[in-house]
């Protein structure tokens, strides 16, 4: 495996390697809970949580835990977070946790945050690890706030429940709807592969890195 | 910082080609204390973070159902929690029940200490899923107070409705029951019709048919507890225990959400 820096290991989950809008991992609570941007918003904060503290864990205790019994004990200490992650939202949010429903639960199963683990956290240390969670739980905060943007503005003409357009503004249902979850990412995939074969062209400097240009002048 | 940790790979073995012997490197021993330590730290973490949270989990469900009652009620002087028991209204949960259990009721009165009329739980199949409402109830007049729906899953923007429509909730308040849905504007200005929601039919349906089942099961009790009060000159001084906070009391709510009705299960579109 190539080695990287930790500043590589912070910004490659955010733009290079987006969880949803690049690698299309997670796309479940992406398309199920974006509806509006407030559960948006809860959904990335408590699985950037969950992703964190497994990270954490797991980076540490993986001397400990046995090649063999490697996923069932990454399962656990993922469960273990989600659950804390549940109790506390429905303590603190009572209103968000109702809404967001059976989806916390199943952050259990997000490919993101096993796949993390995996791949990531159990070949390297915890400094290195926190920061791969760290930028990966960006990159779905950032989808998820794409996502509910678009879906809440759209659908309900507002943004954070506050009303955008008057109103008389008559909101584009499909958006609040589960096709409008579809919809919206479909638009997201369509512009970012826009966006990343325009930066491949040449004379087009790639944001945010620069990678592209980077290795025409190298070549 | 440690170096990358290489994991087990899994060589490709041809047809025909034997098996090798594997010894497991790890001992069982070692494989299960390892997931059995785990679970246990797991679990004390998870029973820590319960043991804070349940309390202000239960205090908001109370809450909710408080200040659902004060609504439909039309703000109560203060409230007393009734059970049903058999066929009859008790003061005192039902021997060996849990109280977060038990069906009830909640009597709510004026600053006179005259009875105003029951806040009553139900619940029901909706469209999506499990409608749950709060409704306030007259048995002298047969009048429906007011209805709050608590919680529902219904379509957004069609089916939950029944929650913001406040033409739809308005139309419950001074209703006789049994209420009778009919179809927006086409009433004949009788007293035991509610107009539904054009475009929520089934769930303004269920609505309705909640509030009926519920009238149907209690009603008899809560008109005879009312006429019992009336006729023993108000509540007695044991019974009329002022709770118009004792719902928020740490357990009151968590399994009021759930005492009602139960209808039959499963969508009926």
């Amino acid at each position: 495996m190539k080695e990287t820096t930790p500043r590589e290991d912070l910004v490659r989950g955010i733009w290079k390697e987006n969880p949803v809008l690049i690698q299309l991992l997670g796309l479940c609570p992406s398309l199920a809970v974006t509806n509006t941007v407030e559960n948006a918003i809860a959904m990335a904060a408590a699985t950037f949580f969950v992703l964190v503290g497994s990270s954490t864990l797991v980076s540490s205790l993986k001397s400990l835990i046995p090649n063999e019994v490697r996923i069932s004990a990454y399962i656990l200490i993922i469960a273990t977070f989600v659950t804390m992650a549940d109790f506390f939202l429905n303590a603190v949010a009572p209103d968000i946790h109702k809404a967001l429903g059976a989806f916390i639960p199943l952050i259990v199963v997000n490919c993101i945050i096993l796949g993390r683990q995996e791949a990531f956290a159990a070949k390297h240390g915890v400094g290195r690890s926190i920061l791969d969670a760290v930028g990966t739980g960006i990159g779905f905060t950032i989808a998820m706030l794409l996502m509910g943007t678009m879906r809440e503005v759209l659908g309900s003409g507002s943004f954070l429940g506050h009303p955008l357009f008057g109103p008389h503004y008559q909101g584009w249902l499909v958006f609040v709807l589960p096709p409008g979850g579809f919809f919206a990412i479909g638009f997201y995939l369509l512009f970012f592969s826009w966006w990343r074969k325009r930066g491949e062209q040449p004379g087009i400097r790639q944001w945010p890195h620069g990678v592209a240009a980077q290795k025409r002048r190298i070549a | 910082m440690s170096e990358e940790r290489k994991l087990p790979t899994v060589e490709p073995r041809l047809q025909g080609e034997p098996e090798a012997a594997q010894e497991p490197s790890v001992p069982a021993w070692r494989l299960w204390s390892t997931l059995a330590i785990a679970g246990a730290l797991a679990g004390f973490a998870i029973v820590f973070v319960y043991q804070w949270a349940n309390p202000k989990i239960v205090a908001h469900q109370a809450m909710v159902i408080h200040s659902a009652a004060q609504e439909v009620l039309k703000q109560p002087d203060h409230m007393q929690t009734l059970y049903v028991e058999g066929d009859h209204l008790s003061p005192q949960a039902p021997a060996g029940v849990d109280t977060l259990q038990a069906d009830r009721v909640f009597l709510g009165y004026d600053g006179n200490d005259r009875p105003i009329g029951f806040a009553v739980l139900g619940e029901e199949p909706g469209f999506q899923d499990i409608i749950q409402l709060i409704f306030g109830y007259d048995p002298r007049t047969k009048q429906v107070l007011g209805m709050s729906v608590l919680d529902s899953k219904e379509t957004p923007g069609l089916g939950d409705r029944i929650t913001s429509d406040s033409a739809f909730i308005k139309g419950f308040a001074g209703a006789l029951g049994p209420i009778k849905g009919v179809k927006e504007g086409s009433g004949t200005g009788d007293k035991h019709e509610v107009d539904m929601i054009t475009g929520a039919t089934i769930s303004s349906t269920a609505v309705i048919r909640i509030i009926n089942d519920r009238i149907e099961a209690v009603g008899p009790m809560l008109e005879a507890y009312m006429s019992q009060q009336a006729a023993s000159g108000g509540p007695e001084p044991a019974q009329a225990g002022r709770q118009s906070g004792a719902l928020t009391s740490s357990r009151a709510g968590l399994r009021l959400l759930r005492s009602g009705s139960k209808g039959s299960k499963g969508g009926d579109r």
